[in-house]
């Protein structure tokens, strides 16, 4: 497996440097590494300034003039612990987790079987549908908040995790069954066929054949939906109104902000906090992440 | 002998006749029904129905905690002599036209930048890509902090630099003009990862063999990007900046985090104005008027770039696929 695939990159990677032996190194540092580096740093200093202010003790931030402000003197662990220990901010990680998992494997499930029965089924005006789900991607959560207020509590789920678990998939589910219809349109129709011949319903082939070649797929789709859900943020601030139902994002607004300066040290600590898992997950599922995002745009 | 194993062999039983039941079970349609129905529940439970809700909300006086009655237009025709909601009409215009514009410069240099061959290539892009990763209030909240007024790092290097007075100090979220630019900063900062590494993922299936080719034609730097990298990235791009374009208009969280909507309403964008009036205000009727009237813009920037890409299809005499 890996000899094919270095024998099939070889190649390509040989001709991509084309023409790079023309370009000498003076030239290079000038109109490559100078720009990206700046760029560079414009877009991770955000996340530089809050890891710092997270561990600044509160003297050091409130006096920008003592010391230098762009780096930290006597680190400090004490917006952490406060955070961890003096709030209820495991609760609301552990809820946006719960959340995010949930309504990723439900918009996941559903998503398998829309994108297999649009993909091979194809079922009468299977086309129209999917030109249906894509433009259903591109409905803001904006636009649907306040009507969805109204349902979620005429079904009576104000307040419930089960509000954003069942609001979640309609984000969800129009981006991943785009993803998956694309990964399943790859694999090939004599594999259905061998199997269809051999008695297999469509179920078990969906199941034992469809899904095996479509992991990375599924491992992509699953990520980035995650992502999403954590990342969200206006349904989860309409539909959910006490505090041991919040999510991090919503919290880290809600609870932390009250004109006191003394919390800033906290709030960026629960900031970096709740990204530190979708970073985490990110760092190893780098390839898989690109893939969903490119996927999706380029179907 | 052969006659009598072929007597001995039971009569092979008839083939049932398919049953309606057996029929319908491999009919593709019914197994279709069947298979589109979880996500079909949600879709239309909890989008096609509150869309069509919304609308009709929007023509109703409705208040939370009570049913409204219909009142036609009176929704839409209050909100066109308001200034606060034709004030945020017109500053979404503006962010939506503003980022979109530095977004997509910055994001397609970057992304040309990263299709060079460097040493620590797919550890670069991978670090790129991370303002992305982090959720969108987290880092707004970064960003806010980074915006104080009195402890803004800005602030601070433009005095050490001795642009600034020492101790004159800048209202970045306090003033309506200051606010809107950093928000519209914040929100290009946001942007630019998307955009770089999907136009990098186009980038790279252009062929090393053009630019050869145009090199030995004598082409610059310039004229290569112009005439080689940028008509074969078109259609990305039509699609990457459509999601760009929509997104930034119902932007909502950075602008929540950031600043809700003040100083003075100044940096209220349509979906936070609407959420203000909507759920806030519990004018849900009036809200969902403010939402609804997104979609005209909507629908135009979809419009927009669909027949952009079709065009560009049709120019290039590929097949529709």
């Amino acid at each position: 497996m890996t000899d094919a695939t270095l024998k099939s990159s070889a190649p390509l990677t040989d001709s991509r440097e084309g023409m790079t032996y023309l370009e000498t190194l003076p030239r290079k540092v000038v109109t490559v590494y100078m720009p990206l580096f700046i760029i560079l740093v414009v877009l991770l200093f955000p996340f530089y300034w809050m890891v710092l202010t997270s561990i600044k003790p509160d003297a050091q931030l409130l006096d920008l003039d003592s010391s230098n402000p762009l780096w930290v003197v006597n680190p400090t662990l004490q917006h952490i612990e406060k955070l961890l220990f003096g709030s209820a901010y495991p609760r609301w990680l552990f809820n946006t987790m719960m959340v995010a998992t949930v309504a990723t494997f439900l918009s996941i499930f559903a998503s398998v079987l829309a994108a297999y029965a649009i993909t091979r089924i194809r079922y009468k005006g299977a086309a129209t549908v999917g030109g249906l789900i894509f433009l259903a991607y591109l409905v803001p959560p904006s636009i649907l908040f306040i009507p969805l207020s109204a349902v979620i509590h005429n079904y009576g789920l104000f307040d419930t995790p089960f509000a954003l678990i069942l609001t979640y998939p309609t984000i969800l589910i129009p981006f991943c069954t785009w993803l998956l219809m694309g990964y399943f349109k790859t694999i090939p129709y004599e594999l259905e066929e061998c199997a269809l011949i051999d008695g297999a319903s469509r179920w078990q082939i969906l199941v034992q054949i469809v899904l095996p070649l479509a992991v990375p797929g599924l491992i992509s789709a699953f990520i980035f939906a995650f992502t999403l859900c954590w990342n969200e943020f206006i349904y989860a601030l309409t539909f959910i109104s006490s505090d041991h139902n919040k999510t991090v994002p919503v919290a880290i607004i809600s609870n932390f902000v009250d004109g006191d300066i003394f919390r800033w040290g906290s709030l960026m600590a629960g900031a970096l906090i709740g990204s530190l898992p979708l970073v985490i997950l990110y760092a190893f599922f780098v390839e898989h992440y690109v893939s969903a995002m490119t996927g999706a745009v380029k179907e | 002998m052969a006659t009598d194993s072929l007597a001995v062999k039971p009569a092979r039983a008839p083939i049932p006749e398919p049953s309606a039941w057996d029929r319908l079970r491999v009919n593709r349609n019914w197994l279709g029904a069947w298979f589109m129905m979880p996500a079909m529940a949600f879709l239309v439970l909890f989008l096609a129905y509150p869309l069509g809700l919304g609308m009709w909300m929007s023509l109703t006086d409705m208040r939370i905690g009570r049913g409204g009655s219909f009142i036609g237009f009176e929704n839409y025709v209050y909100l066109l002599d308001d200034r606060d909601f034709l004030r945020a009409t017109g500053f979404t215009l503006v962010y939506t036209f503003i980022a979109s514009i530095f977004k997509f410069s910055i994001g397609l240099y970057l992304a040309v930048l990263l299709n060079n061959n460097m040493p620590f290539k797919a550890l670069i892009r991978a670090v790129v890509l991370i303002p992305f990763i982090v959720p969108t209030v987290l880092s707004a909240v970064a960003f806010w902090w980074i915006f104080d007024t009195q402890f803004s790092i800005f602030t601070w290097l433009l005095q050490k630099w001795g642009i600034l007075e020492k101790n004159q100090l800048i209202n970045w979220l306090g003033d309506p003009l200051l606010a809107q630019g950093s928000v519209i900063f914040a929100n290009i900062w946001r942007g630019i990862p998307f955009i770089a590494i999907t136009l990098l993922a186009g980038l790279q299936t252009v062929s090393p063999s053009l630019y050869e080719a145009a090199t030995l034609d004598g082409a610059s730097k310039w004229q290569m990007f112009r005439f080689v990298t940028y008509p074969l990235l078109t259609p990305i791009i039509a699609v990457v900046m459509t999601f760009s374009v929509l997104f930034t208009f119902t932007d909502f969280q950075l602008i929540w985090a950031m600043t809700r909507g003040g100083p003075v309403n100044a940096t209220h964008l349509m979906a936070t104005l609407s959420y203000q009036r909507g759920i806030l205000g519990g004018r849900l009727g009036e809200g969902a008027a403010i939402a609804t009237a997104m979609v005209p813009f909507l629908l135009a920037a979809i419009m927009i770039s669909w027949f952009g890409l079709q065009r560009r299809k049709w120019q290039q005499g590929e097949n529709n696929d």
